[in-house]
Order: structure tokens, then C-alpha cells, then sequence
């Protein structure tokens, strides 16, 4: 059966990882290639980066990174975070991403994702879309929840997937942060919407709000962060909960 | 021990040569007849459409090539997929090594199961040489839509929407549906045994 995916992000600046982590066992917790063996180990079914460098030198950094990230990891991997074009993308799958996410640059360029997943297969192409709630709608914002958009959450999603893009990561930005649990409901009404799988992220502080996301959310698969980072959920201890409640999950 | 992943134009080579290095393997991608031909091992790696894979082979004839192989050759995902007689994805006659078994696209299921199967899914009925040391019902990491249908050179069989075929082997020709190169230490025992079978 195919199984539920626990995914930890981990957002990168200037090749290190900015939110810290008490692995103690870590001889350095910024190091993001350390902490990324740390989750295969623990079982971790993918991992997601999220550069935010805003250098001109990022690039370079970047791909240097995700190389490392590629000898030492031998589960899949997406990489996000200010992919513009054909070309940045080719520079990260050539340096072994298996995956490449984009949010506000296809919002403002809708084209780049039929564009990528032309090139390179909707296989490696994950829409990020942060969603806010306005005036009891869900719309999509960008710049990090900063900038309001004319979107509605669901229509972005439905014709992110008609134009290509293979997988749905969904950031409630009500939720991020909150450790109050997923926002369940958005994410079923996407989930139950497009054809491809979703993955929830934003809220999670609690095994309880994994299980709801699978079950009552639809996710197929759930993404988190300092609760990892941190050790306060450790992903074997998430992953034996999950099984001992019927959610089939990879150990 | 020499290694070639056939290059082509079909993705994620990159993946398999850094999984490759991981189990210290130096592979070498190319589309050189000579270099194919001399390997010790010939690793048919693939993601993306059936019918301009084949189209892409054939010009460079590269699909007679493959055939020709009398060395142990691994196809993965789509590789594995050409490595049968027909796929449903723009009505594709493929190579016809795995004879008859045709590859088909998954139906809607009605039960929310989503087309691709994207993530982690079991391998059971393992036999043969490439699931040595790799237990019954290990997960390993999928990303399809096409399927091939239950067959005589099954090695290995799982189930999402409807029991399929997983892996396939006769002769010197094994193929898997999984990526080994994605699948954690699973993956990476498989391709261990490929490469010293």
C-alpha cells in the first residue's frame, strides 16, 4: 500500500541552515548536509530545501549544496526557492535535486511551470502555493504571505496542474508557525480537487495534527520544520504513532 | 567493474550516478556504442513519454544496441517500461524483451488513489538475484503512471489500485519499476546486487 510521507524542511541561507536544531549528537547543527543524513537515518520519506539566500552568489552556493545533499541522501529531495527559469532548474537537477519547487515566480509567470515540466517532466515540477484566508475565502499570497494576490487557493491549484506541475505543497500561512495543527479543510478541498498528490504543511505541533491531516485533511503526504529541528517530534516516534493508529506509513 | 548508464533523453541520470557513488561505483553516462558494448554492467534509467524515448533510441540505434546486450542491463521506471513489448502511452511498441507484457496506464480508482502513484509503496514476491538480502515486502520509491501487467518474468509484484508487476528479469535483462537510486538502503542493497550478480 502506498504510504503516507513525512517530509522536514529545512530553510537554507547562505548554504547553512537558519532555524537551529538541539540534535545534540550534531557536531554542527547548521550544517544542512548533516542534519539531511540525520533524517534519511531516522527515516524521513523525502526532504525539502528551501533557499532563501538573496545574494547574487546563491546560485553558485546553492548548487554546491545540493550537490553535497545528493553524494550523502539516498531518498528523494526538492529544492525551492527563487527558480526563475529553464536554466536554474537545470543547474539543480544536473547537481542531483530530484525535485524543484516554484511559488512566486510562477505566480507571476503561470507559463514557467508548463515551461518546466515541458522540459524536465511534471514528475520533478512541485507548485508551492502559500494560502491565506480573506474574508472567508482562501486566496493565494506570495513574497512569504506578504503580498496579497487576485487568486483563489484552489483555482491556482487546479490550473497549476493543468499546466503541468505534479505534486501540490500547500502552506496554510494562518497555520505556519501556530503549532495549532494543519488547516484541515483546505487542504481536503484541494486535495479532493486535483489529480496529483498534496503535500500539507503549516501547523503542525502535535502527532495528533499528522493524523488528522491524513485523515480527516486528505494529505498525501505532511511537511514540517522546528518540530523536527528541534527534536519535539522525533520522525520515528511520528511514524510508530501513525502506524499504531492504521495510517500506512513507511518503517 | 565498468559501469554505463545509457544516456538519453529521458531524465534523472544524475540521480542513479550520485546513488552509483554512494555504493562506490564510478559509472560513466554515455551514448557511445563501443562504451555500452565494453560495460560490465549497463544501467537504462528513464523518466518521461514512451514514444519519444523510443523515437530517440531508435534514430541513434540504440534500441537494436540494447537488444544486442549479452552483459547483466538494469532498466529503471521508463527504462524498465520500454524494456517491454508495447506501452499504452501514445500506443508505444517498445523493445520486447519482457515478451507480451504490456505496460498500461492506471485507471481512476474512485477511492481518491491518485494517478502517478507518487512515494513510497512495498515490493513483495521478491525472487531472483536482485532482492538478495532484501526482505519481503521492503518499501521502495515509486513515480509512475504506467504500469506493466502481471507476467511470467515477474520478480516482483505491489499493488496500487490493482496488483502489477514491479520487477521483471529473464537472461541478463532485469528491470524495475521503483527508483533503487531513491529508495534509502533498500535501493541501495538492489543495486548492490545488480552490479555483483
Amino acid at each position: 500500500m502506498l504510504t503516507k510521507r513525512i517530509i522536514p524542511c529545512l530553510d537554507i541561507k547562505d548554504g547553512r541552515t537558519v532555524k537551529g536544531t538541539n540534535f545534540l549528537q550534531l557536531r554542527d547543527a547548521g550544517d544542512p548536509v548533516e542534519l539531511a543524513v540525520r533524517y534519511c537515518e531516522e527515516g524521513a520519506d523525502e526532504l525539502v530545501f528551501l533557499d532563501i539566500t538573496a545574494t547574487t552568489e546563491r546560485r553558485k552556493t546553492l548548487a554546491g549544496l545540493v550537490r553535497q545533499i545528493a553524494t550523502h541522501i539516498n531518498i528523494p529531495f526538492t529544492v525551492g526557492g527563487g527558480i526563475h527559469s529553464k536554466e536554474d532548474v537545470s543547474l539543480l537537477l544536473d547537481n542531483g535535486a530530484d525535485k524543484i519547487s516554484v511559488n512566486t515566480s510562477a505566480v507571476n509567470n503561470p507559463g514557467l511551470i508548463n515551461k518546466l515540466s515541458g522540459e524536465f517532466g511534471s514528475q520533478c515540477v512541485v507548485l508551492a502555493i502559500d494560502a491565506k484566508l480573506i474574508d472567508g475565502t482562501w486566496m493565494v499570497v506570495t513574497h512569504g504571505g506578504r503580498q496579497p494576490t487576485p487568486l483563489k487557493a484552489i483555482d491556482w491549484a487546479l490550473e497549476g496542474t493543468s499546466r503541468g506541475a505534479g505534486e501540490i505543497l500547500l502552506t496554510s500561512m494562518e497555520n505556519d508557525g501556530t503549532k495549532t495543527g494543519f488547516a484541515l479543510e483546505l487542504t481536503r478541498q484541494i486535495s479532493g480537487a486535483v489529480p496529483v498528490p498534496v503535500i500539507a504543511s503549516g501547523g503542525a505541533g502535535t502527532k495528533e495534527h499528522f493524523a488528522e491531516v491524513f485523515t480527516e485533511g486528505k494529505a498525501d503526504a505532511a511537511l514540517a520544520a522546528s518540530i523536527f529541528h528541534f527534536g519535539e517530534i522525533p520522525v520515528p516516534e511520528l511514524k510508530r504513532y501513525l502506524s499504531a493508529r492504521n495510517i500506512p506509513v513507511r518503517i | 567493474m565498468r559501469t554505463v548508464i545509457i544516456k538519453y533523453n529521458a531524465g534523472n541520470i544524475q540521480s542513479v550516478l550520485f546513488a552509483l557513488e554512494r555504493i562506490g561505483v564510478q559509472a560513466v553516462v554515455t551514448d557511445d556504442a563501443a562504451q555500452i558494448l565494453a560495460a560490465d554492467r549497463v544501467i537504462f534509467p528513464g523518466v518521461g513519454e514512451a514514444s519519444t524515448a523510443m523515437q530517440y533510441l531508435q534514430e541513434r540505434a540504440l534500441d537494436k544496441l540494447i537488444l544486442s546486450l549479452k552483459q547483466p542491463v538494469l532498466g529503471i521506471c521508463l527504462g524498465m517500461q520500454l524494456l517491454c513489448t508495447h506501452s499504452e502511452e501514445n500506443d508505444t511498441a517498445c523493445l520486447g524483451v519482457f515478451k507480451d507484457v504490456r505496460v498500461r496506464r492506471f485507471p481512476h480508482s474512485g477511492s481518491g488513489l491518485k494517478v502517478p502513484q507518487m512515494g513510497w509503496n512495498s515490493i513483495g514476491e521478491l525472487t531472483g538475484p536482485l532482492f538478495k538480502e532484501v526482505n519481503e515486502n521492503t518499501f521502495c520509491y515509486f513515480v509512475h503512471s504506467y504500469y506493466a501487467e502481471p507476467n511470467s518474468f515477474s520478480v516482483a509484484r505491489t499493488d496500487y489500485i490493482l496488483p502489477y508487476c514491479s520487477a521483471l528479469q529473464i537472461d541478463n535483462f532485469y528491470g524495475v519499476q521503483f527508483h533503487p537510486e531513491k529508495s534509502a538502503k533498500a535501493g541501495e542493497q538492489i543495486l548492490k546486487n545488480f552490479i555483483y550478480c
